[in-house]
């Protein structure tokens, strides 16, 4: 009697906690995958991958702009010349434009007059791959947002959805107005949708992206973000992070740093 | 049939040659745009949606609005609206097609549209636009043809075409709801992310296209001698006067849920239509003109002695179009980007070709609409 007593409770407890982990399991599913799924194990932290990028403010230097050229040169980004037609995969605003819905009054010097880097933030749950008619804008099973620019109708749905301004358009002509041609990545045509695609070019071949790669001051950090023990989840242990606009649940890949971390 | 829009007098081909050459010059802007791209447009990294898409919205409504004669005609018997209800769905069929164009014009790579059907997404909200509206125009040729061909031809209407009647009602709202989805689902354009977007939507469609159709019909009578019928241009009279008032209870409410609550990105793109936002404020004065020409039309339409009055009855009709088409085909759609999601202002003016382009479809539609009304007038007062 005390046994089967016994037993019912410990089978009680394991229910009840399998149906715990069930729930937080259907919700991390719910949360992370879905439109284009993230593959999903042990509830908590996924399997698998789901590249991220830390940026590290304390670090990044106010006048530098390296990240930015290298990326625009290594990915034919062309430079029109006026902000109307401008294309942008990484760039430098103020933290009041980068984070509006932030806290704003009483700022510190370091917030308030920093340039802060802004790019596309590979959401886990990207609005702009929602509304993609075609699915030219789509999430790759390792959380890249990426772009096909022959399937792209140019309807600019994506471009209204991007809560981040993160997505540009060829208004014009780019390749009249590249100066030289970096033959490993395509160039584009007239009156298609483009933006940061976090080097998958480059990190299908083991490298890291370009813009971490040129960072002298290693401001950023690139890894998956569902390794525990990657180098980035370790800067998310260790520093206070933010994400952009977290309250509109896009739930962005990008993590920005703003206060100098203990090395 | 369609050879009763084959005779005409003087000036209905002259008119027709009229809209032709503005066609023409819709045609040629638009090449101009293929070629450059669409930054020929006063479109850009900011405002990445400007006239056309604007225009097709405000269209999406007046099209959406035939179900105002539909329904009280074939669902609660109002015979008075006999004569005009095909009126009512050849303006929808005129209307859906500018606004399958005005869409088409936005493209930035028109001949990979197809792509929409052939890579068909699901959690997409334009695939269902793209079926509902293509739906609605076949539903209103079909329905609006057999039955005025039925009216030629002196017998009745087959049976068939009852059941596409039917369907015609709700799929008329299914096109603003749907086309109101487009934007209501979209996180950080806040102008856009409210519940009564679709209804909004719905009550200017409701104002805004009968308000044309009794304009349309004075027209008629004074052109062509054709007679809709006093009590039916009242009844639509009434249709107008409800659905305007609905229109701006709805605009309080924003402003209300904006304002009360002071979040400021609820805030903030009102704040920049009507008073301006960090000094700019390009569409200020046409908010105004739209809101006081909205309201002096409900004020004369709630009068007995206005709303009866020819003359105040068509000037009540144009403030309400006029109103709408500035409230929906320019602020709702520029007024969302603005400020951008960066919290900048950056303002928006469309180009001369823009322009240019945006007449050539509203020329196209007007020679739809004058071409299918030549064919409606004529049997109708045939059978007369």
């Amino acid at each position: 009697m005390n046994k089967s007593r016994r037993n019912f409770l410990v089978q009680l407890g394991s229910a009840a906690l399998f149906g715990a982990g069930t729930a937080a399991g259907i919700h991390s599913l719910t949360a992370t995958s879905a439109f284009g799924a993230t593959p999903t194990g042990s509830p908590g932290i996924p399997k698998g991958t789901r590249w991220g990028m830390f940026v590290d403010m304390a670090r990044c230097e106010a006048g530098c702009s390296d990240c930015i050229t290298a990326c625009h040169t290594k990915h034919n980004v062309p430079d029109f010349g006026n902000p109307k037609d401008e294309i942008k995969w990484i760039w430098k605003d103020s933290y009041a434009k980068v984070f509006p819905t932030g806290s704003q009054q009483f700022l510190a010097q370091q917030l308030a007059d920093k340039p802060v880097l802004s790019l596309c933030n590979h959401c886990a749950n990207p609005p702009c791959v929602k509304v993609c008619p075609t699915q030219a804008t789509f999430k790759r099973a390792d959380g890249i947002v990426e772009m096909d620019f022959h399937r792209c109708i140019g309807c600019r749905f994506c471009m209204a959805a991007c809560p981040y301004g993160s997505r540009s358009f060829n208004w014009r002509n780019p390749r009249e107005f590249l100066k030289q041609v970096d033959a490993e990545y395509p160039t584009r045509e007239i009156g298609v949708v483009e933006k940061c695609n976090f080097c998958s070019e480059r990190i299908g071949t083991g490298r890291q992206p370009a813009c971490v790669e040129t960072c002298k001051t290693q401001a950023l950090v690139f890894g998956n973000l569902y390794d525990k023990n990657s180098e980035i989840r370790e800067k998310l242990r260790t520093r206070v992070t933010f994400q952009r606009k977290p309250e509109l649940g896009t739930e962005p890949s990008v993590f920005y740093a703003f206060e100098a971390g203990h090395v | 049939m369609f050879d009763k829009a084959l005779s005409g007098g003087r000036a209905y081909w002259l008119w027709l040659a009229f809209l032709s050459v503005i066609i023409a010059l819709g045609i040629s802007g638009y090449l101009r745009q293929l070629e450059y791209g669409l930054g020929i447009t006063g479109m850009g990294r900011d405002i990445s949606w400007g006239v056309y898409i604007a225009q097709f919205t405000f269209f999406v409504g007046v099209a959406a609005s035939a179900v105002m004669l539909v329904l009280p005609y074939y669902l609660h018997d109002y015979k008075k609206f006999g004569r005009i209800v095909v009126l009512g769905e050849f303006l929808a069929v005129a209307s859906v097609i500018m606004c399958l164009l005005f869409v088409m014009a936005d493209m930035g790579k028109p001949m990979r549209v197809l792509n929409v059907l052939l890579y068909f997404t699901p959690h997409s909200i334009v695939p269902y636009d793209i079926m509902v509206l293509n739906g609605y125009l076949v539903l209103n040729i079909v329905c609006g043809w057999v039955t005025l061909e039925a009216e030629r031809t002196e017998v009745p209407p087959p049976a068939w075409v009852k059941p596409l009647i039917y369907l015609s009602i709700p799929w008329a709202v299914s096109i603003h709801t749907v086309t109101a989805f487009l934007y209501a689902g979209m996180p950080g354009r806040d102008l856009w992310l409210t519940a009564i977007l679709a209804p909004r939507f719905l009550a200017s469609a409701f104002a805004a296209g009968p308000a044309l159709l009794i304009l349309l019909t004075f027209l008629l009578k004074r052109l062509t001698g054709f007679d809709s019928g006093r009590e039916a241009v009242q009844k639509l009279t009434t249709i107008v006067l409800y659905a305007s008032l609905l229109n701006f209870f709805f605009v309080g409410m924003e402003f209300f849920t904006a304002f009360y609550s002071s979040i400021p990105e609820h805030e903030h793109s009102l704040t920049y239509l009507f008073f301006g936002l960090e000094g700019k404020s390009a569409l200020r004065p046409y908010m105004w003109i739209s809101m006081v020409a909205g309201v002096s039309a409900i004020v004369i339409l709630l009068f007995p002695r206005g709303r009866n009055n020819d003359r105040w009855l068509m000037l009540a009709c144009a403030l309400i179009f006029l109103s709408l088409w500035i409230d929906k085909g320019i602020g709702l759609v520029i007024g969302g980007f603005i400020p951008n999601p960066m919290g900048t202002v950056v303002e928006y003016t469309p180009s001369v070709t823009e322009l240019t382009i945006a007449g050539g479809i509203w020329a196209i539609g007007a020679l739809i609409l004058t071409v299918l009304y030549k064919i409606a007038v004529t049997i109708k007062t045939q059978a007369a």
